[in-house]
């Protein structure tokens, strides 16, 4: 008898634990602070990049720092948000780990090509969109798929990334196809090159990089959806929020944002400079 | 939670099928592959001992991920394709058996030398000592490591999610980078994991009390 009641004890210890945890993650933004008055104190803007994507946030093997793109837009931004000595302090997240990370304060901002959408609307506030990118497919040189309906048969292996949005439209454009979702962007990269797909499919800046490193894959059939990315702030946070598109806005009006596209795309086989400056 | 339940049935389902599809293969593989090299480890052959003491600590030292990677990436490069459930599965079948060898070993090794002597006097050959005497015994000692090692194989097929293998894991990403919620996605995925590994763990435990 005392063992079966210990045992019932066990599981409601376990079952008390499971629902307190779930409770916990509905209310866990309840402590509210203001971003932006600890980064003044701090004179330290967190922002979560990509480490794993060229030309936007890209770990230099050599000095184990981050660069890209974003990297360099996110540090002009802290210094009109916080004044020339401002710092930016970058943290790696991956497509599945930036909304987690920014919920809990890790980090303050994301800038990880992120697309500004309604559902993700919901969970963040997204600042103006500061590059629009647009989804394409990458294949191997003299693949016969020519563009996104080439792979809309069965059999076709389309590989992707956890958590991007774009798995979710390459099953409109190419509903046929089988989409599978590795972890970030080398593993899909690898798994194309070992032949585990027909393609891979992200945005065009995102293969653009990707196809400088690795001249025997190109990018074809261009966009075939329009990916603006955005800053997300957790929501709530307006004064940070309001600095930020500010900021951007400072950034493309003073010229800075041109060089840095300059910087980032100007050898880019078929990226259209005219169209990305502002 | 429930919402996710209900929103991600389907596709927790299939997760939970994959993953119990990989573990019972590979569970199934490691055992036997396992057994043949604790015996081969302990028979008087030398080079069959080399040859399992070389397998055991190639594939029990190196990351399961790494073993995972290496089929999943380089095998379809060079010599077939596979894809990565059948990876994954290959990946952890190795993995596994390695350490499945060393308990067996072990199990093996601490029935008393007497015994097979004794078998020997008595006219059996070395095998059929092997097969009526020692691993009946053998297996009895190693019931309890041995469950360990079957639940560690469970929760390790969770290597499937990185070669895109469609299991639990890899369907709590996909759920959780959809639905954005991930603490409750992770907390169903955790009991689901529970689900599994909790009836093989006391069923161990029953069979160390009825064997032992």
């Amino acid at each position: 008898m005392k063992k079966i009641l210990s045992k019932i004890g066990l599981v409601f210890a376990l079952l008390i634990m499971v629902v307190s945890l779930g409770a916990c993650s509905q209310s866990s933004s309840g402590a509210k602070r203001d971003v932006l008055k600890d980064d003044k104190q701090s004179n330290t803007i967190t922002w979560g990049v990509k480490a794993d994507t060229k030309l936007f946030g890209l770990m230099e093997v050599k000095d184990n720092r981050i660069k890209g793109f974003e990297v360099d837009l996110a540090k002009a931004m802290t210094k009109q948000i916080l004044g020339k000595n401002g710092k930016a302090r970058f943290i790696q997240v991956t497509s599945q780990t930036r909304m987690p990370l920014l919920a809990n304060g890790n980090i303050d901002a994301i800038m990880a090509t992120m697309t500004i959408t309604p559902e993700r609307a919901k969970q963040v506030d997204f600042t103006r969109s500061y590059f629009d990118a647009g989804q394409a497919i990458l294949v191997k040189n003299g693949s016969p798929i020519k563009n996104v309906k080439g792979l809309n048969h069965k059999g076709a292996v389309v590989l992707g990334v956890v958590g991007s949005n774009s798995v979710q439209n390459i099953k409109k454009f190419a509903p046929k196809a089988r989409v599978l979702q590795l972890s970030d962007y080398s593993q899909a990269l690898t798994a194309l090159k070992s032949g585990q797909g027909d393609a891979l499919t992200t945005d065009n800046g995102i293969l653009y990089g990707m196809s400088i490193e690795n001249p025997g894959y190109s990018v074809v059939g261009g966009t075939f959806t329009k990916e603006p990315y955005g800053i997300a702030t957790a929501k709530g946070q307006k004064p940070l929020h309001n600095a930020m598109n500010n900021a951007l806005t400072k950034v493309e009006n003073s010229g800075q944002y041109n060089k840095l596209i300059y910087k980032w795309f100007h050898n880019v086989r078929g990226f259209d400079m005219k169209g990305a400056e502002r | 939670m429930i919402s996710i339940f209900q929103n991600y049935g389907g596709e927790l389902l299939t997760g939970l099928g994959q993953t119990l599809l990989c573990s019972i293969i590979a569970l199934f593989f490691a055992l036997i592959i396992g057994s043949i090299f604790a015996i081969m480890e302990t028979v008087p052959n030398k080079a069959a001992r080399i040859i399992a003491r070389v397998y055991i600590e190639v594939f029990r030292n190196i990351p399961l991920l790494v073993i995972t990677m290496f089929f999943y990436v380089v095998i379809p490069m060079y010599v077939v394709k596979i894809s990565g459930f059948a990876s994954g599965t290959i990946g952890l079948t190795l993995y596994s058996s390695a350490f499945i060898a060393e308990t067996v070993r072990s199990g093996i090794q601490s029935v008393d030398p007497g015994q097979m002597e004794g078998s020997r006097a008595n006219g059996l050959s070395f095998w059929q000592a092997m097969r009526y005497i020692i691993l009946p015994q053998a297996f009895r000692y190693v019931i309890p490591p041995l469950g360990n090692q079957f639940i560690n194989l469970v929760k390790n097929s969770s290597v499937l999610a990185f070669v895109a293998g469609f299991d639990l894991m890899y369907q709590g990403n996909v759920i959780a980078s959809d639905s954005l919620q991930s603490m409750s996605t992770y907390l169903c995925v955790g009991l689901l994991y529970l689900i599994l590994t909790l009836p093989l763990s006391y069923y161990m435990r029953y069979l160390e009390k009825k064997l032992a």
